[in-house]
């Protein structure tokens, strides 16, 4: 028969957070790493449930009844601070000797090496502790490094975003932009016209001066297209030198054409561009959600374009207002003038 | 390439011979990019492009290069998660040492795409171990007597380190223990975790 002294050596080797009882439920003597946790208070002595609780089955207080929990999780606490959380698993000795409760961190282990300033020479070598707390710090750096190529590949992912709806010529959204927003807004209930713009003799520029030119024509008209509208519109850059504005919650036709007007006025003064004065105008044609029962975009787009093409067939420079009878007009001139 | 390999050699460049440096790397190299994600996967021509551009650029033997890599790795502040992940491998040198063995499947544990070769110590003697280094990723003996060379002061140890060169199917380094308890080598705190 062992004696408990040599079964205290053996425990200390083997699971050294071990707790050896008496029969009275007296702690006889307790695993070194286990005393690590209050090395001011030495355990042997006092009473098991003097030192640790159990958090699950408060009502635990003697040893008959903690011995009956044989073989079962044990849920424990250290009392005192710091309360550190530890799992135990109890093993009654023969012929009432009492029992070995072997403790153990389970996931309190990262507060607990810090807390008591373990070492892995306090650990068994079995006990896949070091394991454990070397696979938190790999995975956490591993994770780190991912989350930053995260963030960097957000970051990319928004300005690419940001890249696909702008004009980069101009600075202004794009056809895709445009489609999106129109899209949205067609769907909606929120009112709002739409101008088609086209810029006149744009073509004679920049055969004449050559595309520097046209591009600085292109830049100076869509800021006079950005000054002369509101923040909330939306000014996009749909062909060459076709431009689509947006006016949400505008459907005023006496303040949609004086927008025009002015657009046009400001188009037609001459723009210099090293030296060369270059020459343009527009015309526009514009058409106003209200005109149609169900709004769909590519019906006010269209609506636009007539009355654009309205404005150009009227001797350019000017504004047309799209109208359902405008509308029959041109189709049936498209249909005479392409009987090819 | 795995991204962690490039970004490392991206690391101890710019850390040692400066950002200048690394930026005409990365333009003799040809790469197109200047920064290396650690978490991405990259074609191993790349590194091996980098690594050229690098002997070039430094005038030094690649083996040497990859030597103080190692070292770095294991000695400079910016490394310090890495140093700790090494120290876990054992309370003194020797076992440290053993535990290389381990070492790949350590690694695959934390990055399961970091393949490392297979390292294999040989005990000829309680001062003198062999470490037999498996093909798989060129110039990784190198780097493995330098990071040796600095766990080696970390734990306090003082050791001499030669690199034999390929015998076989292995390339293998000699570890000569003369101390093993040379120095108070740094502290590694079980607990001791980021803020």
């Amino acid at each position: 028969m062992i004696e408990i002294d040599d079964l205290a050596g053996m425990l200390g080797t083997l699971c050294p957070m071990f707790v050896l009882v008496d029969g009275g439920g007296r702690i006889a003597q307790v695993g070194p790493t286990l005393q690590k946790l209050r090395p001011d208070q030495p355990m042997p002595g006092k009473d098991f449930l003097e030192v640790f609780e159990l958090v699950r089955l408060r009502k635990v207080s003697t040893l008959a009844a903690l011995l009956s929990l044989a073989g079962a999780k044990l849920h424990l606490r250290i009392k005192g601070e710091p309360h550190t959380a530890l799992k135990g698993l109890i093993a009654p000795l023969p012929n009432g000797q009492g029992a070995v409760i072997n403790l153990s961190f389970g996931i309190s282990i990262l507060d607990a090496v810090r807390d008591y300033a373990l070492t892995s020479a306090d650990f068994s070598g079995t006990d896949l502790a070091i394991e454990l707390l070397y696979l938190v710090e790999a995975k956490s750096a591993a994770m780190e490094a991912s989350r930053s190529l995260n963030l960097r590949l957000q970051g990319a992912m928004l300005a690419a975003e940001e890249q696909a709806y702008t004009d980069m010529l101009t600075g202004l959204k794009n056809r895709r932009a445009m489609d999106v927003l129109l899209g949205h807004l067609a769907s909606g209930d929120a009112p709002f016209a739409l101008m088609h713009l086209d810029l006149d003799f744009f073509k004679s520029v920049n055969d004449r001066y050559g595309h520097a030119a046209g591009d600085y024509v292109l830049q100076q008209a869509a800021c006079i297209m950005v000054e002369e509208t509101r923040n909330d519109d939306t000014v996009a850059r749909v062909g060459g030198d076709e431009f689509v504005i947006i006016f949400k919650h505008l459907i005023d036709e006496s303040v949609l054409s004086a927008i025009a007007s002015r657009l046009i006025d400001r188009l037609r003064q001459p723009m210099i561009f090293e030296g060369s004065v270059c020459q343009i105008s527009a015309s526009i044609g514009t058409a106003l959600s209200t005109q149609f029962q169900a709004p769909k975009a590519a019906e006010i787009l269209n609506a636009a374009d007539q009355a654009l093409y309205e404005a150009k067939r009227m001797g350019r420079s000017r504004h047309c207002l799209y109208s359902s009878f405008l509308g029959q007009r041109v189709q049936s001139a498209q249909s005479q003038a392409s009987p090819h | 390439m795995h991204g962690l390999i490039n970004r490392a050699v991206q690391s101890f460049v710019s850390a040692t011979y400066g950002q200048s440096c690394w930026m005409r790397v990365t333009d003799a190299a040809d790469l197109g990019f200047t920064e290396f994600e650690a978490m991405l996967v990259y074609d191993d021509a790349m590194t091996t492009r980098v690594l050229d551009a690098l002997c070039a650029e430094l005038k030094r033997p690649r083996a040497e290069i990859l030597e103080d890599l190692g070292t770095y790795l294991v000695s400079h502040p910016n490394m310090e998660d890495l140093r700790r992940l090494l120290r876990f491998g054992g309370d003194t040198y020797v076992e440290f040492l053993h535990s290389l063995d381990d070492l790949s499947d350590r690694v695959r544990l934390a990055v399961s795409d970091l393949r490392l070769p297979l390292l294999e110590l040989r005990e000829v003697s309680s001062s003198e171990y062999h470490l037999h280094c498996y093909s798989g990723l060129p110039g990784y003996a190198s780097v493995m007597v330098g990071v040796l060379r600095a766990v080696a002061d970390d734990y306090g140890a003082l050791a001499f380190l030669t690199h034999e060169g390929q015998q076989g199917e292995v390339e293998v380094i000699t570890i000569a223990l003369v101390e093993s308890a040379f120095s108070a080598g740094r502290n590694f705190d079980l607990g001791a975790r980021k803020p």
